[in-house]
């Protein structure tokens, strides 16, 4: 899709579908009984903030990639998430080959097609391929409508082999979202998957690039919490694990509510679950509007902005 | 709806003495029973809740009107007695009418038939809660099927707590994989009305085998939430094992409840299946 095109098909697409927002706050969703969860929203403000959610994949069932999203979008909207950024469409591949995360990619771009109101592409790539990386970014965020990179578990984040594409993502204003988890202190971890403290050691090298910390290490989210503490372009993304108690507290506690995101990592994971530990911990209201919505808004503007959009 | 489903709905709505046609609003009624609460600290985790009272108001202020709250001192400490009382004098003094204690047994200590036996006699508590991967035995141990069977004997339920965290992320001084539940298939037909709510399933049980999980189901098995994941988590679970019950658990406070209660919100359920969920299997399972 060209640049023209995509911009055209994201107006149209505003202007005729309901915000998940709007659908939260609709008539069925605030009767009692069909309303289980009402509590959770205290004041109901935060419910009609409308979630951007930094982590997602669409692994609903479905006959094309749009209608995958389809599925997605009506969870998403019980939820009061209003917009997602994907990557990665299945089948997952540790270490993809160009050809297949270019096949990903195509997956993402056919969704943005006609869910561009609604989701945000973060494009699929293996820096152990660098020149089809690097092209493949060219195709999806340059030339194309996706906003962000998503890197998982293909090349350890401290590998000198990312440098070419941050520098480029700089240049585009693309969002970086890289994976990390802590498996068994980092013992666990699959041969090339990163560690926060891997990623603090890519970002030392970038300053001023913002990063987004997937995962945050995961269930050891208090190491990943230390790790990036002293990278202020790093970013954590809260989702993908469990919601244990005192997670969110720790992160804004120590890296500031402007640089925590709220992420689920849907389909593996519950919208809700993730959810939860952001409504459910002790921050302010203030705080979990930034982590809800706010801070992603603002990351993601520079890179919208280059596209000619606000969000 | 499934059979079984729709007798332990039957079930739950004539003990409440509500009719089936008036299911949305037995939810309300009924209220919600939270299977999965534990009381103190997890060693490695300060938890949102400091204090009993803090627990309590929590709870209530999002419509719990029971608690099965077992304690964190179940799963570590030796003196298990002490930790029974403790647990069964801090819901009475503290636990603001909604906290039920559910005691532990290690099955590996001595005498351990008699924590059992002050579980019901001296505490007057209807379920135990067990922790075999802490503990140190499977479920084709022969001291669990004795367990099951005096617990059954004296109409006891049994929780068998799956898992507690993930144990990819463990301390590497308090690390315990997550309990297998496969034994249960042949334990289960060796103790007739057994009564089993197996705790943090996870992602190895509730999203694994299909096969087990349906049969652990068809052996009268119970599940609770508070570790199913997936996006529409309850609605996909119930119809990828029809008749499978599901109750209400937030693994509180070691997790954020809310966490839970947003799990009913994104799943689409029928007025029986929420009903079934918030606290019409935990009544049967009672009941049964």
């Amino acid at each position: 899709m060209n640049r023209r095109a995509f911009l055209h098909t994201s107006v149209l697409a505003a202007a005729t579908l309901p915000t998940a927002a709007q659908a939260a706050t609709s008539g069925s969703n605030l009767n009692p009984a069909n309303d289980p969860a009402a509590s959770v929203w205290g004041s109901g403000d935060l419910r009609k903030l409308g979630a951007w959610d930094i982590h997602s994949h669409v692994g609903t069932p479905g006959p094309t990639p749009a209608k995958r999203m389809e599925v997605l979008i009506k969870i998403a909207d019980r939820v009061g998430v209003e917009r997602l950024c994907i990557c990665m469409s299945p089948p997952w591949q540790y270490e993809p080959t160009p050809e297949q995360f270019r096949r990903s990619n195509d997956d993402v771009l056919a969704i943005l097609k006609e869910w561009s109101s609604r989701a945000f592409g973060l494009v699929y790539l293996n820096a152990t391929h660098l020149q089809a990386s690097l092209d493949e970014l060219e195709r999806c965020v340059n030339d194309g409508p996706m906003i962000g990179i998503k890197l998982w578990v293909g090349t350890r984040a401290n590998a000198a082999s990312l440098d070419p594409i941050v520098r480029r993502a700089s240049e585009l204003k693309a969002l970086i979202l890289q994976h990390t988890w802590i498996k068994q202190r980092g013992k666990g971890n699959l041969p090339h998957e990163s560690t926060p403290m891997e990623l603090a050691e890519l970002s030392g090298r970038h300053p001023g690039v913002p990063i987004v910390c997937g995962h945050t290490g995961g269930g050891d989210w208090a190491l990943g919490i230390r790790a990036i503490r002293a990278r202020p372009d790093l970013y954590a993304d809260l989702g993908g694990g469990d919601p244990v108690s005192g997670e969110v507290e720790m992160a804004v506690r120590e890296l500031g509510a402007n640089r925590v995101l709220y992420g689920s990592d849907v389909h593996g994971r519950s919208f809700g679950s993730q959810l939860g530990r952001v409504l459910g911990a002790d921050i302010s209201d203030a705080d979990k509007r930034l982590i809800l919505r706010e801070n992603l808004r603002g990351l993601l503007l520079p890179a919208l902005r280059r596209k000619g959009l606000t969000g | 709806m499934e059979r079984r489903l729709f007798f332990a709905s039957a079930a739950a709505v004539a003990a409440s003495g509500l009719s089936s046609v008036a299911a949305p609003a037995a939810a309300a009624a009924v209220g919600l029973i939270d299977t999965n609460v534990t009381l103190n600290q997890w060693p490695i985790r300060q938890s949102w809740a400091p204090t009993p009272a803090a627990l309590v108001q929590r709870l209530k202020r999002h419509g719990v009107t029971r608690a099965w709250t077992g304690t964190f001192e179940g799963v570590l400490h030796t003196d298990m007695a002490g930790a029974n009382t403790r647990l069964a004098e801090t819901c009475q003094r503290e636990g603001g009418g909604i906290l039920e204690p559910i005691g532990s047994v290690n099955p590996t200590f001595p005498d351990w038939e008699d924590d059992i036996r002050r579980c019901q006699e001296v505490h007057r508590m209807r379920g135990l809660r067990l922790y075999p991967n802490y503990q140190g035995y499977a479920l084709d141990d022969e001291r669990f099927v004795r367990l099951l069977k005096i617990a059954t004997d004296r109409r006891l339920f049994i929780q068998i707590a799956l898992s507690i965290e993930d144990d990819r992320s463990q301390n590497p001084a308090l690390t315990a994989l997550p309990v297998q539940a496969g034994p249960l298939v042949e334990v289960l037909p060796k103790v007739p009305g057994a009564r089993l709510l197996l705790l943090n399933g996870g992602s190895r049980v509730l999203g694994g085998n299909i096969d087990l999980l349906q049969r652990l189901s068809a052996a009268g098995v119970m599940f609770d939430l508070a570790t199913l994941e997936g996006v529409a988590g309850i609605e996909n679970l119930l119809r990828r094992v029809p008749g499978i019950r599901v109750t209400f658990g937030s693994h509180s406070p070691y997790f954020y409840f809310e966490s839970a209660l947003l799990k009913l919100q994104e799943s689409v359920l029928s007025p029986t299946e929420l009903e079934a969920v918030r606290s019409g299997n935990a009544q049967a399972l009672l009941s049964a």
